[in-house]
């Protein structure tokens, strides 16, 4: 086996070192009956050459030469193809978690410069080094806002990513936390009426996102006043984190929560991303998961560590702020090395491109008769469109056009089943647009 | 006139400044197509309210700097491919590359998940092979591939055993966790809302069955262990742990974290484990990446299959697959999405590498490990001394005597070329070695750490400051974690931080400094 370093005669060699007489002694203290006597019914072995023509096989089962105008908390973007360069190189790929401080200085740093990076992007003081995606950091956002106030009740916009309320939810039924939904209106948004009927002083954390999941920017600092005089907490959820390279940051914002996968993650069908807990100083010890600081070593030389571990599990053990323990490292190197080559100026002519496309999308897909921008609210690069019939058979027109069409919204909100969510990024081509808006226009001419 | 030209000692390789110290405004190292629709006034289109002026601070550098920012960066990393990497309770084996290629195929890694389901068959069935796959080695029921990582496996798991209870009327309060535990046990269990009941091990390190007994009362939802242990030892009273807590109507939860000591061999669902998740990062050898990305599925018996999280994949008539997300009885959604999907291919394609034969690499591992205890053991402690499997834990106490501990001897370690064991765990251990070497080590590699390892227990009884001042030979020196912690400094600040035309002249004007001597070894 290509994988193993070993000849049969070393193999004989080391039991003899050992003193066994087989390799099965080894294992003698599984008892007996338990022993598999069969070999495992497993597909393989292959080559390499076999395993890559499996994966292509099913690749070719999917979606290529489809032009997608999917959003919705996962976003093509471009990639240089130097992260993937980068974050390939074995002394990255294959380091573990940087315990050992001396010998994983690359990483430890690489994580400090992560750190920064989201700080200066969400206008936070502290970021840690990763969690598992959008949808968890949300979570843990809320649990650390428990933890900060001392109350239970958590009220969510059903703005908020579908998902992301669903596994808050499934967080929430085992502590004592109760969740409640607060509206969106017209405009899509969260009114600061709304908020203020809803907020008491039992409240831990007031969660939106912005954009939204319908597409519209919050108004963060009017929110966060409303908030904040209640000794609530506001948690702004970020899933299209490329908006902040022209969009305000939530900077009034507690805890930013955000998803990272538009710096250089691919869509990969959800995974893996980045998520991302940032939030104010005087939070740092109630935040989950790792963080690197800055340090000296025995000489002075200016270092880095992974620091304040008396929060993580592997010290507090039931008295953690988290049981995270693995993150999403390598991702958070590729968000790293991506907005580096992006830098200040490459940001934000990306978000600008991508507000450009989504307002000429905007104008083509309302030129449609029948067809209507359903929330007034300002967007970035997703809009939500109401159309004259249901979505899902739009689009099932759309995919014979090798499109595959706007997000339908019915599933999660059962009151814009005509409606649907429309992304497009600096990765959509005027040309694309345009076949959209022709493939709709001829949708929506078919007799039903 | 001769000048003497005198050796630059730390080249600027070694020197490496934060990205943000190299930035210059009007730098970039990415290029965008020109945009072919009219441009938007991000003022009028936004609002004024809502508009952002760049990114202060931001870094501005060119491609070739951040290729070289990074891959400096990247050599003060040590790593599997550079050599061993004994991280007990890590599993830090080779990553095939082939698995990286066939993440990153298209139609692989550029498919979204809100895709229809017609053209995301590729993806489903990818999935579906690697479920039947882990349910063959786990000798399972169900499975689910969603949790993003071994904690949140746990905390899935767990979740599936409360769900399981609340429907038979009780959920109960407290899950048992064996004081050798990983710190993710309990952690997850408080999140699980339950309470944590620490049990001693015994004398050998092994579960007491007798005291557990005692312990088993109709308030135990379930007990987490660890198997093989994380002393490395078979839990070989594992059939008669599960009779005593399914007697009291409470379940068995298996922390898959050391399969790797059995794919192949003996399987959990066989043992009477009842939930378990597995970490795909350690035993299916993905990549680590420096702490993540993992994916940590759980495999349940037949009685929990109802609670799985959803989106669940089922197949439907005519042998189409689809993702279910309404389930009555679902523990809910524990992760956006379809899990980490790019970690799932990975794993399976080390699978599909060795197909029966995994055995073969559960066999090397446990090798290996036994090699090494044999020409260790009597130079180091070893505290408990039942069989080892994948892994073998030694002690510090011969060598504390001359005041030796067992993070000096690992950051000694780190002079020969190797990346230490794990120190302090388990807990039981006092001054714990965690010795891992996995499969991925040939004789030859194993023999070098050895004499490493027989080597620094020879410097500590004769020459203790060596040990306790290493590491010797790397670019930092034991680094001030304290400090860090007392005043810490977590994101490059500016305004605290000398700026890039400062740091350029300090760099300019530098004083070469003598390297670190390197103590040359026995």
């Amino acid at each position: 086996m290509r994988y193993l370093p070993k000849s049969p005669a070393e193999r004989q060699e080391m039991l003899a070192a050992i003193g066994a007489e087989s390799i099965d002694e080894l294992f003698s203290t599984i008892p007996e009956r338990f022993r598999l006597r069969e070999p495992l019914k497993l597909p393989g072995p292959f080559s390499e050459a076999e395993i890559i023509d499996y994966f292509k096989e099913r690749a070719a089962e999917n979606s290529v030469g489809y032009t997608s105008f999917l959003g919705a908390g996962v976003y093509n973007h471009l990639r240089s193809v130097v992260t993937d360069a980068i974050i390939q190189r074995g002394e990255f790929l294959t380091s573990y978690t940087p315990y050992q401080a001396e010998i994983t200085q690359g990483t430890l740093q690489a994580i400090f410069e992560f750190q920064t990076l989201m700080c200066q992007l969400t206008g936070q003081a502290v970021a840690n080094a990763s969690m598992w995606d959008g949808s968890t950091a949300t979570t843990e956002a809320v649990l650390m806002a428990e933890r900060v106030t001392g109350r239970s009740r958590v009220l969510v916009a059903r703005s908020l990513h579908p998902e992301y309320r669903d596994v808050l939810k499934t967080y929430a039924k085992n502590s004592d936390l109760t969740v409640e939904e607060l509206p969106f209106s017209s405009d899509g948004m969260l009114t600061q009426k709304d908020l203020r009927a809803a907020i008491k002083d039992d409240v831990a954390a007031v969660v939106v996102q912005s954009p939204n999941f319908l597409g519209v920017l919050e108004s963060v600092p009017e929110l966060a006043e409303i908030v904040q005089s209640a000794g609530a907490l506001l948690v702004v959820a970020i899933t299209e984190a490329v908006s902040l390279g022209v969009v305000r940051p939530p900077a009034e914002a507690d805890i930013v929560a955000m998803e990272g996968q538009s710096f250089g993650l691919a869509p990969s069908y959800g995974g893996p991303f980045v998520g991302v807990i940032a939030s104010k100083d005087k939070f740092v010890r109630q935040m989950p998961g790792r963080l690197a600081g800055q340090t000296t070593d025995a000489e002075g030389r200016r270092g880095f560590v992974l620091t304040l571990a008396t929060r993580e599990q592997h010290i507090r053990r039931e008295k953690a702020t988290s049981n995270i323990c693995t993150n999403q490292a390598l991702c958070a190197l590729a968000a790293t090395v991506h907005l580096t080559l992006l830098g200040k100026q490459g940001l934000r002519e990306m978000a600008e491109q991508n507000l450009a496309k989504a307002q000429f999308a905007l104008t083509e897909l309302t030129k449609i008769p029948g067809v209507h921008r359903t929330f007034s609210g300002p967007i970035f690069n997703e809009f939500t469109i109401e159309l004259p019939r249901s979505a899902r058979i739009v689009n099932g027109y759309l995919l014979r056009e090798k499109i595959i069409g706007p997000l339908p919204l019915g599933q999660n909100y059962p009151e814009l089943t005509k409606n649907a969510l429309v992304c497009v990024t600096e990765t959509t081509s005027r040309d694309d647009i345009e076949r959209l808006a022709a493939g709709m226009r001829r949708a929506l001419e078919q007799p039903l | 006139m001769s000048k003497r030209i005198k050796k630059a000692t730390r080249h600027t390789n070694q020197n490496e400044g934060l990205i943000f110290e190299k930035s210059s405004p009007g730098k970039c190292g990415f290029e965008l197509p020109p945009l072919d629709v009219p441009a938007v006034d991000p003022v009028e289109t936004l609002g004024a309210n809502h508009r952002r002026e760049g990114v202060a601070n931001f870094p501005e550098v060119s491609e070739i700097e951040v290729i070289r920012h990074f891959t400096r960066l990247s050599t003060w990393n040590y790593a599997i491919d550079l050599g061993m990497y004994p991280l007990g309770s890590c599993t830090m084996k080779y990553n095939p590359r082939v698995n990286e290629f066939v993440a990153r195929l298209e139609g692989i890694a550029t498919e979204h998940p809100a895709q229809p389901i017609e053209l995301s068959q590729g993806c489903l069935k990818i999935l579906r092979l690697l479920e039947n796959c882990l349910l063959e080695i786990t000798g399972m029921d169900a499975i689910t591939l969603q949790p993003a990582a071994g904690a949140q496996g746990e905390l899935t798991g767990l979740l599936l055993i409360r769900a399981y209870l609340e429907k038979q009327g009780n959920a109960r309060k407290k899950v048992l966790i064996p004081d050798s535990a990983h710190g993710t046990n309990p952690a997850t269990a408080v999140i699980a809302g339950y309470e944590v009941q620490n049990i001693k091990s015994e004398s050998h390190g092994q579960i007491d069955v007798d005291k557990l007994r005692d312990f088993v009362t109709e308030d135990v939802a379930a007990l987490m262990i660890t198997n093989p242990s994380t002393l490395g030892i078979f839990e070989e009273r594992i059939p008669e742990i599960a009779q005593i807590l399914h007697a009291k109507g409470a379940l068995l939860y298996m922390d898959g974290a050391n399969m790797n000591a059995l794919a192949g061999v003996a399987r959990p669902g066989d043992l009477g484990v009842d939930v378990m998740h597995l970490n795909l990062h350690k035993t299916f050898s993905t990549p680590h990446g420096g702490g993540g990305p993992g994916a940590g599925p759980v495999a349940m018996k037949k009685i929990l299959e109802p609670f799985r999280p959803v989106p669940i994949l089922v197949e439907k008539d005519g042998g189409a697959l689809t993702l279910e997300s309404v389930r009555p009885h679902s523990i809910g959604r524990v992760k956006s999405f379809s899990g980490n999907f790019g970690v799932l291919v990975r794993a399976l394609a080390y699978i599909l590498a060795y197909g029966p034969g995994i055995r073969q690499a559960t066999e090397d591992a446990v090798l290996n490990a036994n090699y090494i205890r044999k020409h260790l053991e009597g130079v180091y402690d070893l505290p408990y001394s039942l069989p080892s499997m994948h892994e073998v834990v030694f002690s510090d106490a011969i060598q504390r005597k001359n005041g030796v501990n067992t993070m000096d001897i690992a950051k000694r370690l780190i002079d020969y070329g190797f990346h230490p064991y794990t120190t302090a765990f388990p807990l039981i251990v006092p001054g714990a070695l965690m010795i891992e070497p996995t499969e991925s080590e040939s004789m030859e590699e194993c023999d070098l750490f050895i004499d490493a390892m027989r080597s620094i227990a020879q410097e500590a009884a004769e020459n203790p400051e060596l040990v306790k001042t290493a590491p010797h030979s790397t670019r930092v020196r034991r680094l001030d974690e304290v400090g860090a912690a007392r005043k810490p400094i977590l994101r490059w600040d500016p305004s605290r931080q000398p700026t890039a035309e400062e740091h350029r002249h300090r760099h300019r004007h530098a004083k070469l400094t003598e390297p670190t001597p390197v103590t040359p070894t026995a």
